[in-house]
């Protein structure tokens, strides 16, 4: 199993005043920047990579990380600079980006010269991703949401070409166009660094994710939705001839770990700040026009609800005054029990953890797993946690991997195992356990 | 298949595309382009002026019932699209009324050729950038939403209570996710507008031209409307006081009176 960190480097200054202006919109997107002060974003900023730093020399396989836009959820805008930084500042994990809007960032070629130059700077330690990107990064980096997955599909073939195919050459797309493709920059990792897809549950991207034999990280999804997107994975596995084992999965998980179960309870409850991912943007700037397929679209139509986001908003209005505003708070951080009943944060003691987190593995058999740790918490207990889970909970994961036999895609090639003899794909993680807790 | 009202739908081809086009009414034809929303349905207008005219209304390609067209990607392909359609049905020079994005379309293809036309009506289009003001962005907004922002009193005004009031049914919500997503592929960047658009329309030359637009019109400011007039040699302009962007469903009286003048 490849164990590794995440953190949404969450921008936290002034959170009273800034939970409020999150929950006045029920959004984390649009809260006007005048609330950001640089001093402590670069404060921020400078701590994140410090414990990145620190789970390297805890012993993480990886450090992940990803990229929004406008947005306090999320300071990371460019994740490759952070990357650049970690490439150089680290020594042995695994830099893990998942991922790389690549309809966001539209120009493909500058995408492919700067994740070379991560990998050979970080002496072949990247693992590169791809995404969509949020819809409210459509709207802000005008990207045009009716084409995001025309630019995803096309930006993605041109990123290998540009790695694998040799220069110069002209490549010419439905949105793309260079004249003269010829990276002097080219990655380490032969033929390109390995790619993992992250998702939340679009179908469309798991098939998509599965014909290229990439492994497919679920972000955080709930358990029974994630098995099934990921049987459908296996179903599109076995039409390409293979079975998908546990090194074609990833799992991200909240999680916050302390000395005693009742600390880390007590900390893991700021994973809520501001409605946490139900309030990452408003409905009407997570769907622009056309940034869902059809069939998705129907979907929503016949639901009227978001189906892209684990949790959802406690009102349905938006708060008109302060009252209000506290209402919302106070049913926010009163559906803690809910978050945890659900398995969607998970906290306790190492030994807690384990336990908790054993079940998870027995559930979906991910190949990869990792901890996302986030929420405005004291510095020294962000510390502990980190610590605590390099110290004593990653070691006995890694028991507990080998034991059920989590092997990651490091140790077998995803897409390399044979289906069974009969032809007939084996089923993916372990549904009647989940039935049976439930 | 023909209704009550006398219209009737068909599938016409333009090349080997598809395109549905709703009939309805008697006379010369008068072709109608929708807007960014798509085809909002019958409304009182077009019963007044189908008593004189046959009103030819296509749903833009990737609009309504009609498929979308991959080659298609911005509103100069769809001009040109429909300067085929135009002469495929040998409709030129033929009547044409456009609202908002339909306004634009039909605006390119008198840049593009003013003779496919023989009077052009262009209710509050888009398609020019406004001297003052910005036009309304629609994508940062349901769809709902940007349509009662669109006219003055949504609350009260009867026809548009009647089309858009009431629970949104799960068709409607996929029929306007349809159309944004469509707007989206054409008019995205720049938002709902030509830069050249300026120096274009000063070649419609001899055309007739009417130009309608309320005078509080929230989505595209009255400033572009002057500069349509500015621009298009011997156009008319005419200003609809409390009007917002629909003079078709918010001054229904005038706006009837002001196209049935014209058209004469």
């Amino acid at each position: 199993m490849h164990i590794m960190f995440f953190t949404e480097r969450a921008y936290h200054g002034n959170p009273e005043v800034l939970e409020d202006e999150i929950l006045k919109r029920r959004s984390f997107f649009g809260v006007p920047n005048k609330f950001f002060d640089a001093e402590k974003g670069a404060q921020l900023l400078n701590e994140y990579i410090d414990e990145k730093v620190y789970c390297d020399e805890l012993g993480f396989d990886g450090v992940m990380l990803n990229e929004h836009h406008g947005t306090p959820f999320c300071m990371g805008a460019v994740m490759d600079v952070e990357a650049s930084v970690l490439a150089r500042v680290t020594k042995r994990v695994k830099i893990v980006l998942l991922g790389n809007p690549t309809p966001v960032v539209s120009n493909p070629l500058r995408l492919a010269e700067e994740l070379a130059m991560i990998d050979m700077l970080s002496g072949g330690r990247l693992v590169p991703g791809f995404i969509r990107g949020a819809g409210s990064e459509q709207l802000f980096n005008n990207a045009n949401p009716a084409y995001n997955r025309e630019y995803f599909d096309e930006a993605h073939d041109f990123i290998i070409q540009a790695w694998t195919r040799p220069g110069p050459f002209r490549f010419e797309g439905k949105h793309f166009h260079y004249r003269f493709v010829n990276p002097w920059v080219l990655p380490l990792q032969k033929p390109h660094p390995p790619i993992w897809i992250p998702g939340l549950i679009s179908p469309e991207t798991v098939v998509w994710t599965a014909n290229h034999k990439y492994p497919y990280v679920a972000l955080a999804t709930m358990l029974k939705p994630t098995l099934e997107l990921w049987n459908m994975y296996a179903k599109i596995a076995a039409d390409q001839g293979y079975q998908a084992g546990p090194e074609n999965f990833g799992y991200l998980q909240p999680v916050f770990c302390h000395e005693t179960d009742e600390k880390a309870e007590e900390f893991g409850k700021a994973f809520l700040f501001g409605g946490g991912f139900s309030h990452f943007a408003r409905p009407e700037w997570m769907f622009p026009p056309g940034y869902n397929s059809k069939e998705a679209t129907r979907r929503l139509a016949s639901q009227f609800a978001n189906p892209n986001l684990p949790g959802r908003s406690t009102i349905d209005h938006d708060p008109e005054n302060d009252d209000e505003v506290r209402e919302l708070k106070q049913r926010l951080y009163n559906s803690y029990a809910d978050w945890q009943k659900q398995g969607q944060i998970v906290t306790g003691s190492p030994k807690t953890l384990v336990k908790k987190l054993r079940y998870i593995f027995e559930v979906l058999r991910p190949g990869i797993f990792s901890f996302w740790l986030d929420g405005p918490v004291p510095l020294k207990d962000r510390r502990t946690c980190v610590k605590l889970l390099g110290e004593e909970v990653v070691p006995a994961l890694r028991e507990i991997a080998k034991e059920m036999g989590l092997t990651s895609p490091f140790e077998v090639k995803p897409g390399s195992r044979p289906l069974p003899p009969s032809g007939k794909y084996e089923p993916v993680g372990n549904a009647e356990l989940l039935e049976a807790s439930a | 298949m023909t209704d009550q009202l006398n219209r009737i739908e068909e599938k016409l081809r333009v090349g080997e595309t598809e395109l549905v086009v709703i009939k309805g009414g008697s006379g010369r034809p008068l072709l109608v382009f929708h807007g960014e929303l798509g085809d909002p349905g019958w409304l009182s207008w077009h019963s007044a002026l189908a008593a004189e005219r046959t009103l030819w209304i296509p749903q833009h390609p990737g609009f309504g019932r009609s498929p979308q067209v991959d080659w298609i990607m911005d509103m100069r392909d769809l001009a040109s699209f429909y300067a085929r359609f135009v002469r495929e049905q040998n409709l030129a020079p033929v009547d044409v009324i456009g609202f908002s994005l339909g306004g634009w379309l039909a605006a390119e293809m008198a840049v593009q050729n003013s003779a496919q036309f023989a009077r052009m009506i262009l209710v509050g289009p888009t398609g020019l950038r406004p001297p003052q003001g910005e036009i309304m962005d629609m994508f940062t907004v349901t769809a709902r939403t940007y349509l009662n922002r669109n006219v003055l009193n949504p609350n009260t005004n009867p026809e548009f209570k009647k089309l858009f009031g009431g629970e949104q049914t799960p068709a409607q919500f996929e029929a306007w996710e349809d159309a944004r997503a469509q707007t989206a592929r054409l008019a995205w960047k720049p938002y709902m507008f030509n830069q050249a658009m300026p120096h274009l329309l000063e070649n419609v030359v001899g055309l007739p031209t009417l130009l309608i637009w309320g005078r509080e019109d929230p989505v595209v400011p009255l400033s572009a409307g002057e500069l349509y007039h500015a621009k298009i040699v011997g156009s008319r302009l005419v200003v609809l006081d409390n009007c917002g962007h629909m003079p078709e469903v918010e001054k229904v009286e005038e706006f009837v009176r002001e196209v049935r003048n014209f058209l004469k």
